[in-house]
């Protein structure tokens, strides 16, 4: 039924432009004209067609009359044999020359039809659409011609057409092979397009295959035919790649989906626990993916060369565990806290070598490191956001709140993916609800008894929250200076928890405070959305301030050792000096040999970018421990008590108190976005973190889909993931950034350690790049960037950058405008629409004569035919024209398709009603409808 | 599947990728699934277009549409006698117009038919009503049920007949921020 109305919109579009010219000219003499070239147009090209046809057989007769015949190509059959009869009918009507020819291809294709009417409908019905598509065609190129022309010209074609239309398309048939050409072509065209576009058109399966089938055929034969010579090859072989691309693409396609991980996993939670849940999951699973790409190039571009191509272990000090450090370094307490060898692995910064090239392929490890180190974020910020666009694009076009709200709750508030009763259960149950507070709202909309109270105790909630967000960023900024006290004394006298105590009381808070927030919040007695969202935020606060915090406690800590790395610098050059002068004074030599020390002896510096690294993967890490062992605890072990102890318990476990637990959506997901947000940050001081977190979320990814399905409950109020993937999307962005900001800062600001990491012996650590420009570049490239580089030409750039934003801002609130007005006309076509339809009997009165005019109206099928057949018929299709209709006489325009519905299956043709004729009381007749099938422009499948 | 036996030829398959939003792989699995609901009606060869239609009960006990107060509407709509008789054509029709990649013109116009429950290719108030009691299980009252009909024709009729009309449906659900009506197969 869709289609039908498609079509309806297109042959709605002709007829108002139809109209427009009627009036235009405003004279019925105009009109007949018109309506006569109209039916002359379609005839010439018939003639075309089968002048082509005759101009092929010519070439190689035998098979094509062989094809002809042939019955497995009933599509090709149909369009000869259309033509053809047209076309025969013509030549009775002008007595043209080739008279016997023709009477042998219409004894042939009354053969053709006596075979394809045993066929039945659908051939029937598909010949109908095709004279009807031709019609439009042939409309359409009316229309185009009378555009150019002036009003003379037009005249004088009408008067041609009248006259003398057999001569006149006769003297065109020898010029227009080419012509007949790029039509064929362009039907080959059109069946592709259908074979594309078939899957997305609601017609029943069975009539797609036919379809597809024939569209298949028809493209097979005609492909061959196009091309002569030379050029056929070419065009067989474009072809056959044509083909074999396209078999490859759908390989790949099939390649592709199978390569996407943990599909039926995730839609196995789907229907258990609804989209939302599922939602987290296909994040987790997004997150994966984008973790994968970062670990690939953390460890194809910095890792793996420093391993494969850089010195050894134990070779330089940066690489070997100081003597001190040796007797400890292999204790598993040690190698827990990512101490002892740990720390001097390829894990951390500390232990990539400052050389500048190394390995046979002149690997430049440092320009690597920090590119890597950029380029992470980089990459990230595209993905996010390239994401976030897409996800935008996606849904609707975001109506005005308000408008559809009980539709929308009938319409839409199901969730289909549900297969599983207690989830459905509680999705009637909360539909219920919402209906019944929609109802509520509607009925009393402004009824709020004490507002005062209510606002007082939203303030108190919100004071109470800032407390405890205010008291846990100055628990943690008091831990972590403890911390650094801690790290002064000796590590033998610390307990454990002294030792751990940062992450133990981040971890601790995260757990405590949002049960925290979430109980505080009850007071204020927000709607329950509302309450999620406040409940996100605060959470998100949460862990921001402790993030922050952290940081900062961290910065006063590398400000430390940066203090204590000067006068250990300062110590050893000093050593160093002494040494040289002891040497060259002791054996007067200016030849000096480089120290001879055990690499673990030397004395080094703190080395503050592995202690940063250390602190992230600690926090990492714990943070794992406190997830794991919550939904270990929390879920599994709460589950099994209840599950077991209920048998003797007094009362029910199950459906009382403890209960089983819910899956904690918005928790899950900021741990999730706080997690990514670590990693970020983290990466460029610990390059071994990317990795250990795509173990993390591999190993998170089978434990909680086996906890959520094993020891949770389906939500209580079930509500749909609508569009919070871009929500979700919002908040990465925004911690994206709000890491990028410290590893930014530190790497332009802060100098790197003297001793160790890739940029050690820089001033800064963006000195690499300028000393790769100055060494290993052309000169004038070096000349560029100094250029380039100039404040006299940033400011200029930072200007126009802003102009850009400047206009970009206005262009799109143009956008948003012009938008709205559209929306505005539309709506007023709507409306127009529909007066005309109410009263569409009175107004038109043009229309009117012009549809007196028609001939022979009376083939003209009653409207009320045009409602859809009773359903339960299967393939029911009237093409109101029969092929026996002699084509000529009737005007071709009176093509009525049958009405196209679901339910009684007949959802084919466009129907492309007589052009001239309009307001034929069609009640269904609706305004332009954008959908999948074709509007006007492109042609439905011929 | 893992059968030696040939359940598609290729060219088949090659139909169906074409005609569904499905990959090979997954049309092979559908039909697990509907040989699944009647072993003994199905036959594993389909390479000849057996003529072979599944009734909408066993239809409808399939997990994915177990619980879908709108099963049988769903069935009867992609079904070709508009009995609920499902033949393996139907089916597939039917899952990949269900799925998620399919485009939202199609699930609109097929999520019109489901709700068009007389099947008078308008949604009137009876099915409104009908739909509602269906969604909540009838758990609201009749006053309410009338009320809420009233207030989402009054919504969404744009053209005053007090019924929806196509137009009007699908004016409506592209507004909508969550129409989303996908199945898993």
């Amino acid at each position: 039924m869709p289609p039908r109305r498609k079509n309806n919109a297109a042959v709605k579009v002709e007829d108002v432009g139809f109209e427009v010219d009627a009036i235009d000219s405003g004279s019925e003499d105009e009109a007949r004209k018109r309506s006569k070239n109209r039916r002359a147009k379609p005839q010439r090209r018939a003639k075309q067609v089968s002048d082509d046809e005759e101009d092929e057989e010519d070439e190689d007769e035998a098979p094509r009359k062989r094809g002809r015949k042939k019955k497995a190509k009933p599509r090709d059959s149909d369009e000869d044999d259309e033509d053809e009869d047209k076309r025969s009918v013509k030549r009775k009507a002008s007595k043209a020359s080739r008279r016997r020819a023709a009477k042998d291809e219409s004894d042939d294709e009354s053969e053709e039809d006596r075979e394809k009417r045993k066929r039945g409908g659908e051939a029937t019905s598909k010949k109908g659409k095709e004279e009807q598509n031709k019609e439009k065609k042939g409309n359409g190129k009316r229309k185009e011609g009378k555009d150019k022309d002036g009003e003379k010209d037009k005249k004088k074609k009408n008067g041609r057409m009248n006259s003398s239309s057999s001569s006149s398309s006769e003297s065109e048939e020898e010029s227009l092979s080419e012509g007949e050409m790029a039509a064929l072509k362009e039907e080959v065209e059109e069946k592709k397009k259908l074979i594309a576009t078939l899957r997305n058109k609601p017609w029943r399966m069975k009539r797609r295959l036919v379809l597809l089938k024939e569209a298949q055929e028809f493209v097979e034969k005609f492909e061959g035919a196009l091309g002569k010579g030379k050029g056929r090859k070419l065009y067989a072989y474009k072809v056959m790649m044509a083909k074999k691309l396209i078999k490859f693409k759908r390989d790949f396609e099939n390649f592709k989906t199978a390569c996407i991980p943990w599909e039926r996993k995730i839609k196995d939670v789907e229907s258990h626990f609804g989209s939302s849940v599922a939602s987290y999951f296909i994040f987790l699973r997004w997150m994966y993916g984008l973790n994968l790409v970062l670990f690939g190039f953390m460890f194809g571009l910095v890792v793996l060369p420093e391993i494969l191509m850089g010195l050894p272990y134990g070779s330089i000090p940066r690489k070997t565990v100081p003597r001190e450090e040796q007797p400890t370094a292999m204790d598993y307490s040690v190698l827990f806290d990512f101490g002892g060898f740990c720390k001097y692995s390829f894990l951390f910064y500390g232990f990539y070598n400052n050389e500048r090239t190394m390995g046979v392929l002149q690997f430049r490890l440092p320009l690597s490191y920090l590119l890597v180190g950029v380029g992470i974020f980089g990459y990230s910020l595209m993905v996010v956001i390239r994401t976030m666009a897409r996800n935008a694009n996606e849904g609707g076009d975001g109506a005005e709140e308000g408008d559809f709200t009980f539709s929308w709750k009938m319409f839409t508030s199901w969730d289909y993916l549900i297969g599983n009763p207690e989830t459905a259960d509680n999705k009637f149950a909360s539909i219920t609800t919402s209906f019944k507070e929609s109802i509520v709202d509607e009925q009393e909309n402004q009824k709020d008894e004490n507002i005062h109270l209510r606002r007082f105790l939203r303030v108190l909630a919100n004071v109470m929250i800032l407390c405890c967000l205010g008291g846990s960023g100055y628990l943690i900024y008091f831990v972590v200076k403890r911390s650094q006290e801690f790290a002064e004394m000796k590590t033998e006298n610390l307990s454990w928890l002294e030792k751990n105590e940062v992450e133990f009381v981040m971890s601790l808070l995260g757990l405590v405070c949002p049960p925290l927030f979430e109980t505080i919040a009850e007071l204020e007695d927000y709607h329950p959305r509302i309450a999620l969202k406040w409940q996100l935020g605060r959470i998100f606060a949460l862990f921001l301030g402790n993030l922050y915090t952290f940081l900062f406690a961290l910065f006063d800590e590398v400000n430390a050792k940066l203090e204590r790395e000067k006068s250990i610098k300062n110590d050893t050059e000093w050593l160093l000096n002494q040494y040289y002068s002891n040497y060259s004074s002791h054996f007067n030599t200016t030849d000096v040999p480089p120290p001879n020390a055990d690499p673990a002896d030397v004395v080094r510096g703190p080395c503050w970018e592995t202690g940063v690294g250390i602190e992230f993967v600690k926090l990492i890490v714990s943070d794992m421990q406190v997830t794991y062992l919550t939904i270990l605890i929390g879920d599994f072990l709460r589950a099994v008590i209840v599950r077991f102890l209920n048998y003797c318990w007094c009362w029910d476990l199950e459906a009382g108190f403890p209960s089983y637990g819910e899956f904690d959506i918005s928790g899950n997901v900021l741990g999730l976005v706080f997690n990514q947000g670590m990693i970020w940050m983290g990466a460029f001081y610990a390059p071994g973190l990317v990795g250990l977190n795509v173990l993390r979320l591999l190993t998170s990814m089978y434990y909680q889909c086996w906890a959520v399905m094993s020891c949770n409950v389906p939500h209580e109020r079930v509500f749909k993931a609508s569009r919070s993937n871009n929500f979700y999307m919002g908040l990465l962005l925004l911690v994206l950034f709000l890491s990028l900001l410290p590893v930014v800062y530190t790497i332009m600001t802060l100098p790197p350690s003297f001793d160790c990491g890739p940029f050690s012996g820089q001033e800064k650590m963006y000195d690499v790049v300028m000393e790769t420009i100055e060494q290993d570049l052309p000169a004038f490239i070096g000349n560029i960037f100094t250029y380039a580089t100039n404040p006299g030409l940033i400011m200029p750039a930072v200007l126009l950058m802003l102009l850009a934003l400047y206009y970009l801002n206005a262009l799109s609130k143009g956008y948003q405008q012009a938008n709205i007005d559209l929306k505005k006309k539309m709506q007023m076509a709507r409306d127009e629409e529909k007066n005309r339809r109410n009263n569409k009997d009175s107004t038109n009165q043009v229309m009117k004569d012009l549809e007196d005019l028609l001939p022979n109206k009376s083939l003209m099928p009653p409207p009320t035919e045009d409602e859809p057949p009773p359903p339960g018929n299967v393939v029911v299709e009237k093409g109101s024209k029969s092929p026996k209709t002699k084509p000529g006489a009737a005007g071709k325009g009176v093509n009525l398709q049958k009405d196209v519905s679901l339910a009684a299956p007949n959802p084919r043709g466009p129907v492309t009603r007589a052009p001239g004729p309009r307001g034929g009381p069609h009640g269904n007749a609706r305004g332009p409808q954008p959908g999948p099938g074709r509007g006007r422009g492109r042609g439905g499948p011929r | 599947m893992g059968n030696k036996q040939t359940t598609f030829t290729d060219e088949q398959l090659e139909a169906f990728q074409d005609c569904t939003f499905f990959t090979r792989k997954e049309i092979l699995r559908l039909h697990g699934r509907y040989r699944e609901l009647a072993p003994h009606l199905v036959p594993l060869d389909y390479t000849n277009n057996p003529d072979i239609r599944v009734p909408l009960t066993l239809i409808t006990s399939m997990p994915e549409l177990k619980e879908n107060p709108f099963r049988d509407r769903i069935v009867e709509t992609f079904s070709e006698d508009g009995q609920g008789n499902l033949s393996f054509n139907d089916f597939v029709d039917m899952f990949s117009a269900l799925c998620e990649t399919s485009p939202r013109e199609l699930k609109t116009i097929y999520a019109f038919k489901i709700y068009d429950f007389n099947r008078d290719n308008f949604i009137c108030k009876v099915d409104l009503e009908k739909m509602l009691n269906k969604l909540t299980k009838g758990e609201l009252t009749p006053e309410e049920v009338t009320l809420v009909c009233d207030k989402a024709v009054e919504e969404a009729d744009l053209d005053g007949d007090s019924k929806l009309s196509f137009a009007d449906f699908e004016n409506m659900v592209s507004k909508a921020p969550d129409f989303l009506s996908s199945g898993s197969t």
